[in-house]
């Protein structure tokens, strides 16, 4: 048996941990930038509030309803995700992290009998210890349970435990194929075309055909729709196949030093990450797209890469690298509103290829790196390349605009929630 | 299969260090003073009402949610929109109790009292000008 275990509009969620005052008022987070609403609470979505709508379409509601409105927090939304996994683990050994909140459980040592109890101590224990509301949904098999975690959103005790085809006949034939684990827009269409409409026309499928007809993917999602496990748990997650740092501007930005900055910022903050995996990479990536907003002018996604003779992880390699690739990509006149850096073809640190002049120089550099990385993660300070500029990385024009932010609350003494 | 010792400290020529197999690891103030790691947070005091109680504005509470709260612990409760920190009293009757003669007890209202967690240590800074911790 499987769990699933999604935490309910958890950014919404997280924002009210340490805000009382907030309990049953109306919750909504902003995306990047503070553009559309990526999160609402229920009572948010109650008022008719959906996901991605741009903010200013939604101005009068919030003043209306009193809407406590917040840009989006992944330093508080990260350590809370973090504490909700380890809750989970303190109840149940085997934990694979879905994704910021959610989490498949290997329930395969509990008696049938406890299944339902154990959902509900899951649900109270990450209330009490993390103050987050969650949802359990129990079932044979992984894609079973993420669609019995869907129906217990919809019940009071937030727990549904399906152990036999009784269970989960009647509410597979009132799911939509969309509604169901890795059916995508395009696969429903073409199930669609097949007369196949919700979940128990899915299910009634010939597995054989299906793999013939689709592919062996679908095929498993035939046999997982009829109780039979054939995803397991992924305890190790995959190794990671690249690392992207980018960003929206605060504003668009049209001439190339802000842009500069911008570019040695977001590789120094890529190349850290990679650092802190122990990875390497012998390719980088650049892009910029023009701004959506103001003049109509043609809307500019540009990608420039290149490979590197030997693989890095050095901060000043790499940034070198990517303005050489910016300054080709840059044309004048283009307001641009969005830019990146992704590094990739990444390999281990222990198992690189060394290079044929590989020197003194490039085990200095490591030094050096490691210690930039000590200094910015020990929370006193931050150090960085002179060509990411001399301001704060949230006081430039190319800054994302994050009006609504609240305290990063676990993680930074000076934002520790205050009490009375 | 027979099993053989390994020692896994080095051998090495001269004299041995006098503490070899004597070395444990230091204390950790970590360990020390939290138990539950995943429902562990750390609070910043504002006020008076608890200076009878050793807390002072300035310290830092250490607040473990995953204890159940008995009559005379110290906990945190939110109040009014607030979090405030008081002894909680359960007998005779629900009452959050300040530890400074100045302040009133609270008597929760009729919705109860939404209790955030106990409080387990106050970390209060004795030196100089990083007097509560450094903020």
């Amino acid at each position: 048996m499987f769990a699933l275990v999604d935490c309910n509009s958890f950014y919404a969620s997280c924002e009210r941990v340490f805000r009382p005052d907030l309990q049953g008022r109306p919750v909504l987070v902003l995306s990047n930038n503070d553009g559309c609403v990526i999160a609402g609470s229920a009572e948010a979505r109650a008022l008719g509030i959906r996901t991605g709508v741009p903010l200013f379409q939604v101005r009068e509601l919030i003043h209306k309803h009193g809407i406590a409105v917040f840009s989006s927090n992944y330093t508080l939304y990260g350590d809370l995700s973090r504490r909700v996994m380890a809750t989970l683990g303190s109840l149940v050994p085997h934990v694979e992290k879905y994704s910021i909140d959610e989490a498949f459980l290997d329930l395969s040592m509990v008696p049938e009998g406890q299944l339902q109890r154990l959902g509900a101590e899951l649900r109270e224990r990450v209330k009490r210890w993390v103050g987050l509301p969650v949802c359990v949904g129990i079932a044979p098999t992984k894609t079973l349970a993420k669609l019995a975690n869907h129906y217990a959103k919809q019940q009071e005790a937030g727990v549904e435990v399906w152990t036999s085809s009784d269970h989960w006949q009647a509410r597979l034939a009132q799911t939509p194929v969309g509604n169901i684990w890795g059916v995508g827009r395009r696969l429903a269409a073409r199930l669609a075309a097949l007369e196949v409409h919700n979940g128990a026309d899915m299910a009634a499928l010939e597995s054989g055909w299906v793999r013939r007809h689709f592919s062996v993917v679908q095929e498993r999602m035939i046999r997982e729709l009829n109780g039979e496990a054939c995803l397991s748990m992924e305890l190790c997650p995959p190794p990671r196949q690249q690392v992207i740092h980018s960003r929206s501007f605060g504003q668009p930005v049209v001439s190339l030093p802000p842009l500069r900055q911008a570019i040695s910022d977001y590789t120094a903050r890529a190349a850290e990450k990679m650092r802190t995996e122990g990875l390497l990479a012998t390719r980088i990536s650049v892009w910029l797209r023009t701004s959506p907003m103001g003049k109509p002018q043609q809307l500019w996604p540009d990608t420039l890469s290149t490979g590197l003779c030997q693989a890095s992880a050095d901060t000043r390699e790499l940034v070198a690298k990517a303005l050489q690739l910016l300054d080709q990509l840059w044309k004048p006149g283009l307001r641009y509103g969005k830019a990146g850096v992704m590094l990739t073809e990444l390999c281990s640190r222990e198992f690189s290829q060394g290079g044929l002049f590989e020197d003194r120089q490039s085990q200095r550099g490591q030094a050096l790196m490691a210690v930039m990385d000590s200094i910015n993660q020990s929370g006193k300070g931050r150090v960085w390349l002179a060509g990411r500029g001399m301001k704060g990385a949230n006081e430039c024009v190319w800054s994302m605009r994050r009006a609504h932010l609240s305290p990063a609350y676990t993680t930074r003494v000076s934002d520790l929630p205050r009490v009375w | 299969m027979a099993v053989l010792p390994f020692f896994s400290e080095a051998v090495r020529a001269g004299f041995p260090s006098p503490a070899q197999g004597y070395m444990e690891d230091p204390v950790d103030l970590n360990r020390l003073c939290i138990r539950q790691e995943a429902a562990t947070f750390l609070l910043r005091v504002e006020g008076d009402s608890m200076t009878d109680a050793g807390i002072y504005a300035g310290d830092i509470l250490v607040v473990d949610r995953s204890l159940e709260a008995v009559h005379g612990d110290i906990v945190v409760a939110a109040v009014d929109g607030e979090f405030t920190v008081k002894e909680l009293a359960l007998k005779p009757s629900l009452r959050l109790l300040p530890r400074n003669p100045r302040y009133a007890p609270i008597v929760p209202g009729e919705q109860g009292l939404e209790l955030f967690g106990v409080v387990t240590f106050a970390l209060h800074c004795l030196h100089g000008k990083a007097r509560g911790g450094g903020s």
